[in-house]
């Protein structure tokens, strides 16, 4: 089945926003729409942003007007440190069993459900396999909040799938994300001038790249995969290597016994180490990424390129702050130049830039300073960039067009854009 | 190490449930020291050329038969007798395959979960080649990396066993490493060493003292405990011979498509394999003339 008209829940999500962008991109998607309490943080060209307070049902009535056939739900919170648990609850389990309510009944469009979940599943043990593959459960019943948040939702996605055999159910449950983007208890423990350790422990870790999170929801959309699949990178680290690659060193602080006491006096000093990663500082966890690997995903990052990636970004922030100037959701602005007449269509060409870069790498999705590089450019990105320039420059660029590359389309779109401007 | 059996060659497409997921094993990062499992090359070989080759060489004299009965390639299950407090047969083992093979693979030894959570042994075993014996890690490992991996049957039963039970094994546990050798069609390759329980004798085990400490058991040896941690690693000069004995294959068309569901067979080949290591044990203790000089 090709998807058509999706659903995205948590779009103002960083990997719900990539996934967008990634989808406006492929002509054969009609309709995206995504539902979120926060606007996206990202800009979206076609895109339906519908703000949703607090009653996912309302999802329902979303799905059966539009006629949503795929759903992919990103709204899973997996880490404690960014909400408070009851809130994690709310939204982990209420919130996935009424978008699950919302995909379901007599005469439903919807005929795929993409769920992101977290290896947290599996949790972080002792006599864990070094290896988890998705077949395995966990070992011992969960011990954190938001661990059983997660068996519960996924219980519940089980449950919905086994109810739907028609409808293609994928969960993804990924390994710890990293990237700049990303604000997780592990990347704040990592941006700190050591990085915390419980003594005696050396755990090992499975990474993935943000970009890696949205590739695999991207893949699952664009594929029908039924069931479970983790999503992690090649490469399991020791924490050790971690503190390597990051140039920085390890702090063993937390004592072998009373981890969780001392981890609560590391709280109020200001470093936030969730519960969940506590275990996962003292055993780590593996995960066997093959299955979706098999399916034809390629990763793009390794586990220790993520932790590069993670370090060059550190140190650019060190020097220039935090310098990506954030995207402001704005909705009447939205509203003007998607349904307004007066915007010329191909202003409404979507040209997204990756805003995932770090700061030194934005230069590439500037506009060029020189005008041989308009050469590198492609036809839809010079496009894209027209309006931006002034008349002068207009005229120069189609005459140097008509010396150099000549094509059709971009001599087309500069005569229209300056016959507009000679009317106006 | 020799990392050439990790190479990824993954064909595109997708793939029907029930793949060998084998080709989809990550690729090596050559940049990498630490591998997958969290073994270290680094340490590794520091180890090696310094503790275990002056143990191996100088102290327990290490004399070895029969080592071409381990594969030069694919995964197979090393099964040895354990004793000793921190016992030394499993290093002795891993150097005779480094030495003396024509072929040298590093060999995976399957340990306790216990050690994964006692701070220190969690942090230095896993980067010499130590696994957690789960039934996954060790088919991961001779199935999908084709390695050597080393078990030990007895387990606890073994090290804790006193000096006065010398060379009598234990119980082989359930059978549950036939069952991973069977279900990763690999070979068992039988082990007996003879010298490793005078290396390390044990007079005695101290419950209170085991419990205190919660470690797995509370040996006194000679040196263990009035010379503290460092005791542990005073072993006694006795000679070491290691024998290693044909290989057992598991995937012989008479058991069977899934053998390993079937438990008789399962029992039988871990009591033929246990008796095969008792009889050698015998034998080679029965030409031993001395402790010290073999």
């Amino acid at each position: 089945m090709s998807s058509k008209r999706i659903l995205l829940t948590g779009l103002s999500t960083y990997w719900g926003g990539r996934l967008a962008q990634a989808l406006e991109r492929d002509p054969a998607v009609e309709a995206i729409i995504g539902v979120d309490r926060r606007p996206p943080k990202v800009e979206l060209h076609r895109t339906e942003y519908v703000r949703v307070t607090d009653s996912h049902s309302l999802i329902r009535r979303i799905v059966e007007a539009a006629e949503i056939d795929t759903v992919v739900d990103t709204r899973l919170v997996v880490d404690s440190i960014v909400t408070t648990p009851r809130l994690a609850h709310e939204n982990n389990v209420m919130g996935t069993m009424n978008v699950l309510a919302a995909c379901g009944g007599e005469g439903n469009p919807v005929r795929k459900v993409v769920f992101k979940s977290s290896a947290h599943y599996y949790g972080a043990e002792q006599d864990d396999p070094a290896f988890f593959t998705e077949a395995m459960d966990r070992p011992h019943a969960p011990r954190t909040p938001i661990e059983r948040d997660i068996v519960d939702a996924e219980r519940a996605v089980r449950e919905f799938a086994l109810r739907h055999p028609h409808v293609t159910v994928t969960v993804l449950r990924f390994a710890n994300g990293l990237g700049t983007a990303l604000r997780t208890s592990l990347s704040q423990a990592f941006g700190l001038p050591a990085v915390p350790a419980i003594l005696g422990f050396d755990p090992r870790f499975q990474f993935i790249h943000e970009d890696d999170l949205a590739g695999c929801l991207e893949h699952a959309v664009r594929h029908d995969l039924e069931g479970v699949y983790n999503g992690a990178a090649d490469g399991v680290l020791v924490l050790s290597e971690v503190a390597g690659l990051l140039g920085k060193q390890l702090a063993p602080l937390l004592p072998p016994l009373g981890t969780s006491l001392a981890a609560s006096v590391l709280r109020r000093a200001g470093v936030r180490i969730s519960p969940e990663t506590l275990g996962l500082l003292r055993y780590g966890r593996g995960l066997d990424n093959r299955k979706l690997k098999a399916t034809g995903y390629r990763y793009r990052y390794t586990s220790r390129e993520a932790v590069i990636k993670l370090r060059e970004h550190q140190r650019l922030a060190a020097i220039v702050g935090d310098s990506q100037e954030a995207y402001r959701y704005e909705r009447d602005l939205e509203e003007f130049l998607r349904r307004s007449p007066s915007v010329r269509p191909t202003a409404r060409r979507p040209a997204p830039a990756p805003s995932n870069l770090a700061p030194g790498e934005r230069r590439a999705g500037l506009a060029p300073a020189t005008r041989g590089s308009y050469d590198d450019l492609g036809a839809d990105e010079l496009i894209a960039l027209l309006p931006s320039l002034e008349p002068a420059a207009l005229a120069e660029l189609a005459v140097h067009e008509r010396e150099h590359a000549a094509r059709p389309e971009v001599m087309k779109a500069i005569a229209s854009l300056q016959g507009w401007e000679a009317r106006a | 190490m020799a990392e050439d059996r990790r190479t990824s060659l993954a064909p595109a497409g997708e793939a029907a449930p029930g793949t060998d997921l084998r080709p989809y094993l990550p690729g090596v990062e050559p940049e990498r020291q630490v591998d997958d499992w969290g073994r270290s090359e680094r340490i590794e070989g520091l180890m090696d050329r310094t503790l275990i080759e002056f143990f191996y060489r100088l102290w327990f004299r290490c004399e070895v038969e029969g080592i071409e009965n381990v594969p030069a390639e694919g995964g197979a299950l090393l099964v040895s007798n354990h004793s000793g407090a921190l016992p030394p047969d499993a290093a002795m083992i891993t150097k005779a395959i480094k030495e003396e093979h024509s072929h040298p693979r590093p060999v995976n030894l399957t340990v306790e979960h216990f050690f994964k959570g006692y701070p220190g042994f969690s942090m230095l075993l896993p980067k010499i080649g130590a696994v957690p014996a789960h039934p996954a890690n060790v088919h991961r490992l001779l199935y999908d990396e084709r390695a050597l991996v080393l078990v030990f049957p007895e387990g606890r039963k073994g090290t804790e066993k006193l000096y006065k039970d010398r060379y009598r094994l234990r119980r082989f546990g359930r059978g549950g490493f036939v069952e991973a050798a069977m279900r990763a069609r690999a070979p068992i390759v039988p082990i007996a060493v003879v010298g490793a329980e005078e290396a390390a004798p044990v007079f005695a085990q101290v419950k209170p003292l085991q419990r205190l400490t919660g470690l797995l058991y509370f040996p006194i040896t000679p040196t263990f405990p009035h010379f503290g941690l460092l005791g542990m690693l005073g072993y006694l000069p006795a000679k070491f011979k290691l024998r290693f004995l044909p290989p057992v294959p598991t995937d012989d068309p008479a058991f069977g498509d899934e053998p390993w569901e079937d438990k008789a067979l399962v029992q039988t080949l871990a009591h033929e394999i246990r008796a095969t290591i008792q009889d050698e044990l015998v034998d080679m203790l029965g030409a031993r003339r001395s402790v010290w000089f073999g």
